[in-house]
């Protein structure tokens, strides 16, 4: 089983081409408002981490998701 | 704030209004025929209807409309489970499924309608939906209130959707597959062989939306899956009286008994009015040409390639395969308008899209092809383009 430090990491990996504004990424960075992906950058983000770790990503999860942290946590829950 | 949300839409329709352009809602002040109009005090020819046989003026479905106006009155008043269920919506379901080679069928008031409200119903909570990406709205608002687990796969990609299947495991044998026959905004028919393919392997039940392929395709127009000769393999077919019938409604047809349990589960058909009788005449009068007059698809064909040549032959950027909806790719919101315009004062009407409804973030010019469009016309559509070019608004071989 992946910790969940594992999945931040991915993430943060994941988002580096993605993170145009070079922030600092933590838990607590937004995916939209803090990064500023579009609907459609989320989508392509949502891909690269179903296809890394083989599992599908539900849409139904999608609205509480708001911040890395946030995401990883589902992923993780996923992944069990 | 409660209207926060809408203030990026009111800014955009600001900005059109000081442009001086109305892409939306632009208000048809007379019909002169199935291809032309007078739209915002301009006689254009229309090239964004999805009336794609044209019958929408054919003089025996008008016929059909004026003499149940006459018999049945102008309108049912109530839901089909109500006092809303006449004899003409009687007939026309059993038509409609006769025409599918089925032995079920529901007519709905709209496609949306149908759409939306098969797929909140079929599939609830514990069930899982696979649902290609571009999938139209009432897809994606159906299975929103389904209740059930929602994944995409990748538009029109078999192996995505077979990824996704395998990683179901066990769950996969009861999912409900969506996919539609055309997509409705670049024009792009679905892989449904190896669609069916991944089905088959894994099961699942296969929902179709051929709303914009039933009347198009086919040797008798049942649409996409009898063109890829799939048809066994679709357990749902899902459709709308509003493109090739040339009226408005929808329809479902199943080779499933238990369609007909499932009927009295759908808010859509339940808590709604019925059609009234004068479009469910017409849509039965429209029905019985596509299955008699083939000619109407050949020509609808022959305009299509037509118009998608001569748009190519342009440079300009369409998909890769001609279709009934032909759709030139922009990148730049404002020379989009720019165009749309332009269109209009040449004496065309096409559709302006703009994402989220076009399946990128690029903004379409979608232009919808007619059996009833002349090849002048076809050909007066090509020039208002080439006119595009020629105003240093579009730049050949790529997308603005």
């Amino acid at each position: 089983m992946t910790d969940y430090q594992e999945y931040l990491s991915f993430l943060y990996s994941a988002l580096e081409s993605q993170n145009k504004k070079t922030l600092v990424l933590s838990e607590s960075t937004a995916l939209v408002a803090d990064i500023g992906l579009s609907s459609l950058e989320v989508m392509e983000f949502i891909e690269k981490i179903e296809d890394h770790f083989d599992i599908s990503i539900p849409l139904n999860i999608l609205p509480d998701v708001n911040t890395i942290g946030d995401l990883a946590k589902k992923v993780r829950e996923l992944n069990l | 704030m409660l209207f926060d949300k809408f203030q990026t839409m009111a800014d955009f329709q600001a900005e059109l209004a000081a442009r001086n352009v109305e892409p939306f809602g632009a208000v048809t002040e007379k019909i002169l025929s199935a291809t032309e109009g007078v739209v915002q005090g301009r006689k254009v020819i229309l090239a964004g209807t999805n009336n794609y046989l044209g019958l929408s003026y054919d003089p025996r479905c008008i016929k059909a409309a004026q003499d149940a106006a006459a018999r049945w009155g102008t309108g049912t008043t109530g839901s089909r489970l109500a006092n809303g269920s006449f004899a003409e919506h009687q007939a026309l379901e059993t038509e409609i499924a006769q025409f599918y080679g089925v032995d079920h069928a529901i007519v709905f008031s709209t496609g949306y309608a149908a759409t939306m409200g098969m797929c909140a119903t079929l599939a609830g909570p514990g069930d899982v939906i696979l649902l290609d990406a571009d999938s139209h709205a009432s897809i994606y608002s159906g299975v929103k209130q389904s209740g059930a687990e929602v994944i995409r796969f990748k538009h029109s990609n078999p192996d995505d959707l077979a990824k996704r299947m395998r990683r179901l495991g066990d769950r996969a044998g009861q999912a409900l597959i969506i996919a539609e026959g055309i997509y409705s905004m670049l024009g792009d028919v679905a892989p449904l062989q190896e669609i069916a393919a991944v089905k088959r392997e894994y099961g699942g039940y296969l929902f179709l939306d051929e709303a914009h392929s039933m009347g198009v395709l086919g040797e008798t127009g049942r649409g996409a899956a009898q063109a890829a000769g799939v048809e066994a393999d679709v357990d749902f077919t899902v459709g709308t009286f509003s493109k090739s019938l040339g009226a408005i409604g929808g329809f479902c047809v199943s080779r499933h008994s238990e369609l007909e349990a499932i009927r009295f589960c759908i808010n859509a058909y339940m808590f709604t009015a019925s059609s009234s009788p004068s479009i469910i005449a017409s849509t039965r009068a429209a029905l019985r040409i596509i299955a008699a007059e083939p000619q109407l698809r050949e020509k609808l064909w022959d305009n299509a390639n037509r118009l998608y040549q001569g748009l190519k032959s342009l440079g300009l950027p369409v998909g890769p395969s001609a279709s009934p909806v032909v759709a030139v790719e922009m990148v730049d919101r404002s020379l989009t308008i720019d165009c749309w315009k332009a269109l209009m004062e040449a004496g065309v009407y096409v559709n302006l899209v703009i994402p989220p409804a076009s399946p990128s973030t690029n903004f379409l010019l979608r232009n919808s092809v007619s059996a009833a469009h002349s090849s002048a016309q076809i050909d007066t559509i090509i020039a208002a383009y080439a006119g595009l070019i020629t105003a240093g608004l579009i730049t050949p071989t790529r997308a603005h």
